[in-house]
């Protein structure tokens, strides 16, 4: 756009030389990649709400468990390390890509979703083992925002790896397209974002959640 | 009832919303004005008037456009910061009317208010009496409420008196007022608070000393008992209550209103309390928490 | 218990034949004139044979002017409803005095006021905002379709199955009876056990998600499809205000999101964020949906500023006086809308410093508001002021939202609130800028492009009936709820004690029946103009000598807008185009990129009205195959690369002959 209205400059005067159209077939540029960051822009205000509604319920323990009592770092700490690591090879997975070498992106997105599972794992784990002891979402303000936050966050990535079988499936089929090109890299701004997001949850949830 | 107000607050706040109304007309005015005026005058019928189809800015008068509403709104920022202090429904008063001091011996009247379903109960802690729907208080007296509800959000508002606050559920607002003339005047709930919230009036009296005296007494004589119980039994909905007066009061009912612990052990009483006891209490108040349910 | 209930639990869920309200005399009347009214429209639809044609034509089309009309239609037959609940309250008041309480229970009066503000907003106002937007947006930045034509189609039926869950509340169970942000803790679970907040819940959440993917789409389609030496200063008004509502929607509706999705976990899991109990916290409530809530009034109100900078223009036949000054006018006001959420609460006693902050930020927003009414004054200002129908909607505007400004600067100032809060001055404040702001703008709209949609005005005579039936039956509205609200008396009330408000009730009551002719004026109006089509006809595609790119193509469009993509130079394009004395190029036609239409569309709007409306009732089975249903029909769309094609030379060629010819005939 702005080359051509560099070669025509705005032009007050009356001046017939003025051209009013395009003759040439003229295609804007695809705005999908500027559409899903705006779209993850306005995920993370929904996350935003989520740390708010933390961040003011968070010391509401309603005589159940604290923080202190029901976070267990070592284990988060695992976690962290597999979604930081998939963000990582997830990054591979694009470098291959922009090579067009389409088995190797594909094992490298194969890896990121098996370390996306592991990390999901991990987390209901969590979450099944804090229910059976009665400290279930139900039990105060700071559980229904602690369960609220992280299970979000868990519900986004389980989107990502549903994604990403659909786009390895797509892959095989059609190959390195265009379309999928861009797709993936969709997938890998969402990924990206929620490992940022999870930084967020590690440091504002956990870490600071266990001080007294 | 809002415009000629008999206690102070309700008579600041009309002056204000007058003074505001007509700093705001000095612009208002001449944009109606102008706007008919050209409208009229710059008809396309009207080939007199002048027509420039190319004029389309002007610094000057751009300037004048935004610096003449900043001006009313530097001046109406004033005022609001002011009076948003001084007129605080959590300040203590320092007037009873104008130019009428507080006098220095006087003691504010307290009356714990909360917000039923759906009807208003008014204790006293200095009398030990209660009433349902009705309120009184002397003359030139300052009063003190502290304002809570038991399940949903009202707002306790006496348009004669004052301005409104919210009533809220675990929580607790104040209001700072001070009635001038003796007279019967209308309280309600303005806060939408379910199906019987239309019938949420009471009257409120403002009393000489003696006749507050009398008020006082007479609750005394003809009410029954405000017991735990009995308040459990006042808070289930119910809609158009009449007036009734409790004589006595348990100790602490207001407290354990506000903090939900009429039953000391359920747990939502201890999401009160965010000490360490409370933390501990856990074990002893089991983890079934009963389903809630409206009082 | 035997496998058997439990299957018709799993189906069913509560929704049991008590729900339907058959006791409700005015709801089975309603329903049986609904319904009779639904079958003869299907009906209809099948004697003349359109199933076919509504179908290919505009379910599925992606083009993004029929989505735009779609949205209007949606928004008008969503205002008749509304505005049925609204001539009932105002009937109810009218009579509820002296011990009666009129002839609606409590019950039923407040599901009526509750769906008239939830309607009014989400369902009228925002449909007709977004549609404006669709039609007219592109066409004005010189662009053939908006950026993603496909989720345009989308948004749109998402924003249908909410508006159809609201109305399937009328017959189907109840709507909420909360007031229309469903404050907890009346609209937890334990005050409100019943559907009608699960109803609000799921139709707002459906709507949204339309209304969020329909802003990123307008936003992108803005900063990457404008017409070649488009900068953003030269953007018209309409686009850039258009541009800023998208921005507002995409930076708001998330949060209305977030709010309301721990209000359903609240309810259907039993989280404690807004109880009472355990530690909940029901102001966190107020705050968040006032965070979305305060700027959702400027995403309706700056388009339609929008509109009457377009329409003021055009019809003083003068650029935009201060076209700058405007532009930073609407980014200001997009700015502060964030920082004023607090003003619709102080009562709640946060303290005087943090309500003289919010008072004192509400209050500057004023000051661009300001500016811009003085821009449209001087814009008439030695011009040429032609008083066709959008221009004299465009004055009663002036003139009645500056009351309505003033109102609500002064409900600004915290003090003042406290006496004026939720009382019926505010509902007056608040119509007298939504009707006198939003909705007159949206008619100046709908008046100035009708001829561009449909390729003939608007019956003038019929016009100006509903325009003096609408504003002068506004006035009698809602002038004496200015008056009650300085008398003290709060809103959402059934019935009254003091007889002496009765007459200023009666006032308004026909005040409302005054806006009921204006709409009736309005049916009447679309009706003559159709059989009048012939004489009111646009042949130049340039009906009012318009000055945006708009007007460059024919009434209707082609639906690829533009045979060439226009090269914008200055703003007011087309203005300029006219005046260098521009020729239609009549040859050299190229083939056309041109999206296909899809059916995944609807299909995912009826199948998220089925799951939201199986979430309502908890029919687990029922939401369960539906939200597969969801996800296969969501990723099968994926797999279909096929989503294009090349409109060929030869049937643009045809269809600008046709216009040529047209032109020439008419000259």
């Amino acid at each position: 756009m702005s080359d051509i209205s560099s070669t025509f400059p705005a032009d007050r005067g009356p001046s017939q030389a003025l051209v009013f159209h395009e003759t040439k077939d003229l295609h804007p540029e695809n705005g999908t990649l500027l559409g899903f960051w705006v779209y993850l822009m306005s995920d993370c205000l929904v996350f935003a709400c989520l740390f708010a509604a933390y961040g003011v319920l968070g010391r509401e323990y309603a005589g159940g468990p604290t923080g202190m009592e029901v976070l267990e770092i070592p284990t988060v700490a695992l976690n962290t390390t597999l979604l930081l690591l998939s963000s990582i090879t997830y990054g591979f997975a694009v470098l291959e890509m922009q090579r067009d070498r389409q088995n190797p992106m594909l094992v490298w997105l194969v890896i990121t979703g098996l370390l996306g599972a592991g990390f999901l794992t991990i987390e209901l784990r969590e979450f099944a083992h804090l229910i059976a002891e009665g400290n279930g979402p139900q039990r105060s303000a700071f559980l229904s925002s602690f369960f609220t936050l992280v299970g979000t966050h868990g519900l986004h990535v389980t989107c990502g790896i549903l994604w990403m079988i659909v786009l390895i499936v797509q892959v095989l089929k059609k190959g390195l397209i265009t379309a999928n090109k861009r797709r993936l890299m969709c997938l890998s701004m969402f990924w990206h974002f929620l490992d940022v997001v999870w930084v967020g949850v590690f440091s504002f949830v956990y870490l600071m959640g266990v001080l007294p | 009832m809002l415009m000629s107000p008999s206690g102070d607050l309700a008579v600041q706040q009309r002056n204000l919303i007058i003074t505001s109304t007509v700093l705001m007309l000095l612009i208002i005015v001449p944009v109606i004005a102008l706007t008919l005026l050209f409208a009229w005058h710059f008809r396309a019928s009207n080939k007199k008037a002048t027509y420039d189809p190319d004029w389309d800015h002007s610094t000057i008068l751009e300037l004048l456009i935004w610096s003449a509403p900043l001006l009313i709104i530097i001046a109406l920022g004033a005022i609001t910061w002011v009076s948003t202090h001084k007129l605080d429904p959590y300040r203590p008063l320092d007037r009873i009317a104008a130019g009428r001091p507080v006098p220095t011996e006087a003691r504010p009247l307290t009356v714990n208010v909360v917000a039923l379903d759906w009807k208003w109960l008014f204790i006293y802690p200095e009398q030990g009496i209660a009433t349902v729907n009705e309120l009184a208080a002397p003359v030139d007296r300052p009063i003190s409420f502290n304002i809570t509800a038991s399940t949903v959000m009202n707002s306790f508002f006496i348009p004669a008196l004052a301005g409104q606050i919210y009533a809220m559920p675990g929580m607790q607002t104040t209001l700072q007022a001070v009635i001038n003339r003796p007279g019967e005047f209308e309280g309600f709930s303005a806060n939408y608070s379910g199906r019987g919230f239309s019938g949420m009036h009471f009257t409120f009296h403002g009393m000489s000393e003696d006749g507050f005296a009398q008020w006082v007494q007479k609750a005394k004589a003809s009410g029954g008992d405000l017991s735990r119980d009995a308040y459990v039994k006042l808070a289930e909905p119910s809609e158009n209550e009449p007036p009734r007066y409790y004589a006595t009061v348990a100790p602490g009912l207001y407290q354990a209103i506000l903090t939900h612990c009429l039953q000391p052990d359920s747990p939502s009483c201890m999401s009160r309390m965010h000490t360490k006891n409370g933390g501990e209490a856990t074990g002893m108040a089991g983890m079934s928490m009963p389903p809630t349910t409206p009082h | 218990m035997s496998a058997h209930p439990d299957l018709a639990k799993l189906i069913f869920g509560r929704l049991t034949l008590d729900s339907l309200p058959l006791h409700e005399p005015i709801v089975v009347i309603t329903f049986i004139g609904v319904a009779i009214g639904a079958l003869a429209v299907l009906g209809a639809i099948t004697y003349f044979k359109l199933w076919g044609y509504l179908w290919r034509e505009w379910f599925t089309s992606i083009d993004h002017k029929k989505i735009g009309i779609m949205y209007m239609v949606l928004g008008f037959v969503m205002l008749l409803r509304g505005f049925a609940d609204a001539i009932m309250m105002r009937a109810q008041q009218a009579v509820a005095f002296n011990g009666s309480t009129g002839y609606l229970p409590p019950e039923h009066y407040d599901q009526i006021f509750t769906a008239h503000g939830v309607i009014m907003i989400f369902f009228v106002a925002m449909p007709m905002v977004t549609g404006l937007m669709n039609f007219v947006m592109p066409l004005q930045i010189g662009a053939r379709d908006v950026a993603f034509p496909f989720l345009n189609n989308f948004s749109f039926w998402m924003t249908v199955a909410g508006a159809m869950l609201v109305m399937a509340s009328l017959f189907i169970g109840e709507f909420a009876r909360t007031g229309w942000l469903a404050y907890p803790p009346l609209s937890d679970i334990a005050s409100s056990p019943d559907a009608g907040v699960d109803y609000y819940i799921w139709a707002l959440q459906i709507a949204g998600v339309g209304t969020l993917l329909s802003g990123i789409n307008l936003l992108v389609t803005i900063v990457k499809m404008r017409a070649p030496g488009m900068t953003m200063m030269k953007m018209p008004v309409f686009t850039w205000t258009a541009l800023c509502t998208n921005v507002l929607i995409v930076a708001a509706f998330p949060v209305l999101t977030a709010v309301l999705a721990m209000l359903a976990l609240d309810r259907y899991v039993g989280t404690n964020f807004f109880t009472t109990e355990l530690g909940g916290n029901a102001m966190m409530y107020v705050n968040l949906i006032w965070i979305w809530g305060h700027p959702e009034v400027y995403i309706l109100v700056l388009p339609v500023f929008g509109i009457y900078s377009e329409v003021t223009a055009t019809f003083s036949r003068k650029p935009l006086f201060g076209y700058a000054s405007m532009v930073y006018a609407t980014v200001v006001i997009t700015v502060l809308s964030y920082l004023v959420w607090l003003h619709h609460f102080f009562t709640m006693g946060s303290g005087a410093s943090v309500n003289s902050f919010f008072g004192i930020t509400t209050m500057i927003i004023s000051i661009p508001t300001g500016a811009k009414i003085f821009n449209w004054l001087f814009t008439m200002y030695r011009g040429r002021v032609v008083f066709d129908l959008p221009m004299m909607w465009t004055v009663a505007f002036m003139i009645t939202f500056v009351i309505g400004g003033m109102t609500g600067v002064l409900l600004a100032v915290p003090p003042a609130d406290f006496s004026l809060h939720n009382s019926l001055f505010l509902i007056a404040h608040f119509h007298n800028v939504i009707i006198g702001g939003v909705l007159f703008g949206l008619f100046a709209g709908i008046y100035y492009w009708f001829p561009k949609a449909f390729g003939f005005r608007l019956d003038p005579f019929w016009g100006k009936c509903a325009f003096w039936f609408w504003v002068t039956g506004f006035y009698f509205a809602f002038m004496p709820l200015y008056v009650l609200g300085l008398m003290g008396v709060t809103r959402r009330l059934n019935h009254f004690s003091d007889p002496s408000l009765q007459i200023w009730f009666q006032i308004a009551a026909f005040g409302a029946f005054l806006i009921l002719l204006g709409i009736i004026s309005m049916l009447i109006q679309i009706g003559v103009s159709i059989l009048r089509r012939e004489q009111l006809r646009d042949v130049t595609g340039d009906p009012w000598d318009g000055r945006t790119l708009e007007w460059s193509t024919s009434s209707p469009p082609p639906p690829y807008n533009f045979a060439f993509t226009p090269r914008v130079h200055d703003h007011d394009a087309w203005w300029m185009m006219k005046k260098h004395q521009y020729q239609r190029p009549i040859g050299g036609f190229l083939p056309i990129h041109m999206p296909l239409n899809t059916s995944t569309g609807i299909i995912l709007g009826g199948l998220s009205f089925v799951f939201g409306f199986a979430m309502i009732w908890y029919m687990w089975l029922v939401a369960a195959l539906s939200f597969a249903a969801l996800l296969i029909v969501a990723i099968a769309h994926t797999f279909n690369y096929h989503r294009d094609y090349y409109l060929p030379a030869e049937e643009v060629s045809r269809v600008e002959a046709l216009r040529t010819e047209l032109l020439a005939r008419h000259v």
